[in-house]
């Protein structure tokens, strides 16, 4: 009985293995093939990987440190009006697609954008746009900066609340403050999220396809998808497949060497602990820098909304290109996602049936490893086996669907599991005793407990596929175009109104499945 | 030295749907046990007087000086809490340090101080140590020492001993009272043990759900004569301790 729970375990990890075996076959077998081929590790590939690094640095850079300053005003400031608004903000390019965020910078700070008249009047030349390094520079504070402070938050509230008493007690001033009180928890979460955020700009994809200009501003993973779809030049994908896994491979060991904590979801409380505290000039500052983040934030989501509505929505809704990739869209969505939903779910029963420690850490753990490949290296790999076959487009909606549910797993487990565990020690001797399995146990006991974390993680896994750029712009055709792929056509072709509506349309999707993931999630918490 | 005693004149205080009203005299040199069950607003009452909240209405008076608006590193408070009174990463001496100087920048005679202030908790040999290499009992006597220091009129306890063993309980209070007499100090301290209370308190103020209190002689309130609802609140774990073990049944 408990071997048909172990059983599905070894279904998903072997889904997940072959889906990532598959990838490395194909890879082997190409950099096999040109044997040597390649073009070695010449300077085009020494400037890709140098820029790939360097951007990660800086985008790092430009991320946690006004991340780890925003994250001390709010905390400091616990009754500011703005606060639980900025934090609400601040979860919202978590759920926003990548693309929708670039279009949303673009459409403020573009040649063309909002920002660009006074940009011109102010520089006295016309504004060059931020194409290239500083587009993706800002894309990526605009994503990390918000996780930066929330995660910095997270660390900020473990320290005791009789701790800022004390200090209060003892009378330390702003800077003693900070060194006694504050930097303690930062100093000791500041590798983890700077390891995360490293980590997430070194696999970033869309931002780079979408911001970075031409051959100086190009990454690992975008040279990799221009081999493939643009040169024809499989053997050189390959090598770059192989560098970029090791660069990512190294950026994990890395974050595994500073005990990163990879799980990138800080406890939000907004609970008032009410220690008023600073005088009326810490006050101003913090304000100063609230409404600073506000702005940064806030201000490309307002650009999508604008930009947005200034489309003719109609006319798009009623195009079937738009209607048919919203379908498909929505189609290999919901499949990831269900996918995502039973793969978690079948790790967390085989987890808690395992009685192995390694068995155990192998279904606890297993799935993670999506986060060190990045979906496009996978894609890539397959690509490269499949390309001989001439059946690349055919399965493009598997590969779509399952890359992206993968992708989606680490999440979906982070909800299902500890649900799966507690559910479990509440009924497992209960059902044993009365007798309770199979079918009969799923359906009265399982299920009801276990629907809303299974529903969370469907909303989220399709949430994350439905903004993803990365497998699509692979295995994209004619025949298989979600709404991210015509989103990114209507862009290359500057049909800029179009691009800016179906922005708007793709964002407001993701965002509302992961509003229901979220209340799903929440709602749970009391019972 | 006079040591102010502490007056709470109509002292309002209202946290979500909780409201309390403290009227209460505290006099100058004597410990005073603050009992009552969780939630009675014990904590709140001792936050009042060290400054961590501001009464609603009424007055914060510690000697004839009316607190109520001070911050709290200008009253003459020294505060004990349950934990967290070390920060972890400074040593002990570090910790008593930022007693006299919150920018750590002592002077020499400053650091013969806490020295001394540590020999007189008996941590002469672990001035260096760090909170973590220390047991619960020893930590509380570096906040011990760091009150000392700074040599507030006012101490204020709020469970410091909950995790200790009897033992180091009681060692805690010879200290507690040692400071009291050396230094004429006003002290409160909340406490659940009942023998805490009666081994070094002088008063008691017993603090009941609905905002009701009483206070009295501790020798009264601990003798025959006391009042019935403290005796029902302390009545379990003061019967629990106070009687022989039974013998066990052979079976």
């Amino acid at each position: 009985m408990t071997d048909r729970r172990i059983w599905a375990g070894w279904t998903a990890l072997l889904f997940a293995g072959v889906l990532l075996g598959g990838a490395f076959a194909g890879m082997l077998f190409e950099v096999l093939r040109s044997g040597g081929s390649t073009g070695g590790f010449d300077f085009y590939l020494a400037r890709i990987t140098g820029f790939t690094l360097w951007q990660a640095v800086l985008s790092t850079l430009v991320s946690v440190v006004p991340g780890l300053i925003v994250a001390r005003a709010l905390h400091r400031q616990e009754s500011f009006p703005g606060r639980s608004l900025l934090l609400g903000l601040f979860a919202v390019p978590l759920a926003l697609p990548a693309i929708v965020a670039a279009l949303g910078l673009l459409a403020l700070l573009g040649r063309e954008g909002l920002l660009a008249k006074p940009l011109n009047a102010v520089l006295g030349e016309p504004w060059p746009g931020i194409y290239g390094l500083s587009g993706i520079l800002i894309a990526h504070a605009f994503f990390n900066m918000p996780l930066a402070a929330r995660l910095f938050l997270g660390a900020l509230e473990t320290v005791p609340a009789d701790q800022w008493r004390l200090a209060r007690q003892l009378g330390f001033n702003a800077r003693q403050t900070f060194r006694l009180v504050e930097w303690p928890p930062l100093r000791t979460s500041l590798p983890g999220v700077a390891g995360l955020v490293f980590m997430l700009c070194v696999t970033s994809f869309t931002i780079v396809l979408t911001l970075g200009g031409g051959p100086r501003a190009t990454t690992l993973e975008v040279a990799i998808y221009q081999a493939l779809r643009f040169d024809f030049d499989p053997a050189r994908a390959a090598l770059l497949t192989v560098v970029q896994l090791v660069l990512a491979g190294a950026a994990v060991a890395l974050l595994g060497l500073l005990g990163a904590d990879t799980d990138a979801e800080p406890n939000l409380s907004i609970s008032a602990r009410r220690f008023a505290n600073g005088g009326r000039v810490q006050t101003a500052l913090d304000a100063l820098v609230i409404l600073l983040a506000l702005i940064f934030v806030g201000a490309p989501m307002v650009a999508v909304l604008w930009s947005g509505l200034q489309a003719d929505l109609w006319r798009l809704v009623g195009e079937n290109a738009v209607r048919r990739a919203t379908g498909v869209s929505l189609a290999l969505a919901a499949v990831s996602g269900l996918l995502a939903a039973l793969l978690a779910w079948s790790l967390a029963a085989a987890r808690h049936a395992s009685r192995s420690r390694f068995s155990r850490a192998l279904f606890g753990t297993g799935a993670s490893f999506s986060l060190v490949v990045p979906p496009i290296l996978i894609g890539a790999g397959w690509f490269m086996a499949l390309r001989e076959t001439g059946q690349v487009f055919t399965v493009a909606p598997v590969m779509v669907a399952s890359v992206n549910a993968l992708m989606a797993v680490p999440f979906a487990l982070r909800v299902v599991r500890p649900a799966f565990d507690a559910a479990a020690a509440r009924h497992d001797r209960l059902c044993l005793s009365l007798g309770l399995r199979g079918v009969n146990r799923l359906w009265l006991v399982d299920w009801p407990n276990l629907r809303r974390p299974l529903f969370t993680a469907l909303a989220f896994g399709m949430a994350l596929s439905l903004g993803d750029l990365g497998v699509i712009a692979l295995f994209g055709s004619d025949a298989l175009k979600t709404l991210p792929y015509l989103l990114f056509e209507r862009m290359g072709s500057y049909r800029t109104a179009d691009a800016a509506g179906l922005a708007l349309l793709l964002g407001l999707l993701c965002l509302a499945l992961m509003l229901a993931a979220n209340r799903l999630g929440r709602d749970r918490e009391p019972a | 030295m006079n040591a102010p005693g502490i007056t709470l004149d109509q002292v309002g205080f209202a946290y979500r749907d909780t409201s309390f009203l403290f009227d209460h005299r505290f006099p100058t040199g004597k410990v005073t046990a603050v009992m009552g069950p969780s939630g009675a607003g014990k904590t709140t009452l001792l936050h009042l007087i060290a400054g961590f909240e501001r009464p609603r209405s009424g007055r914060v008076l510690i000697g004839d000086t009316d607190v109520s608006a001070m911050p709290p590193d200008r009253r003459p408070v020294s505060m004990v809490f349950q934990e967290n009174n070390l920060f972890a990463h400074l040593s002990v001496a570090q910790n008593v340090g930022l007693g006299l100087d919150p920018g750590l920048r002592l002077s020499t005679q400053q650091r013969t101080a806490v020295s001394a202030a540590l020999d007189r908790v008996g941590l002469a040999g672990k001035k260096q140590r760090l909170p973590r290499e220390l047991s619960g009992g020893e930590r509380s006597r570096v906040a011990l020492a760091r009150a000392a220091l700074r040599d507030r009129p006012v101490l204020l306890l709020d469970e410091p001993f909950a995790a200790l063993g009897p033992a180091l309980r009681q060692d805690m209070l010879t200290i507690i009272d040692a400071q009291r007499r050396e230094r004429n100090l006003t002290v409160l301290f909340v406490t659940h043990q009942p023998e805490d209370a009666e081994a070094i308190a002088d008063t008691v103020l017993f603090l009941e759900q609905k905002g009701n209190s009483l206070s009295g002689n501790a020798g009264d309130f601990f003798g025959p004569l006391g009042p019935p609802a403290f005796k029902a609140y302390i009545g379990m774990a003061h019967q629990k301790l106070n009687r022989p073990a039974p013998p066990p049944k052979p079976t």
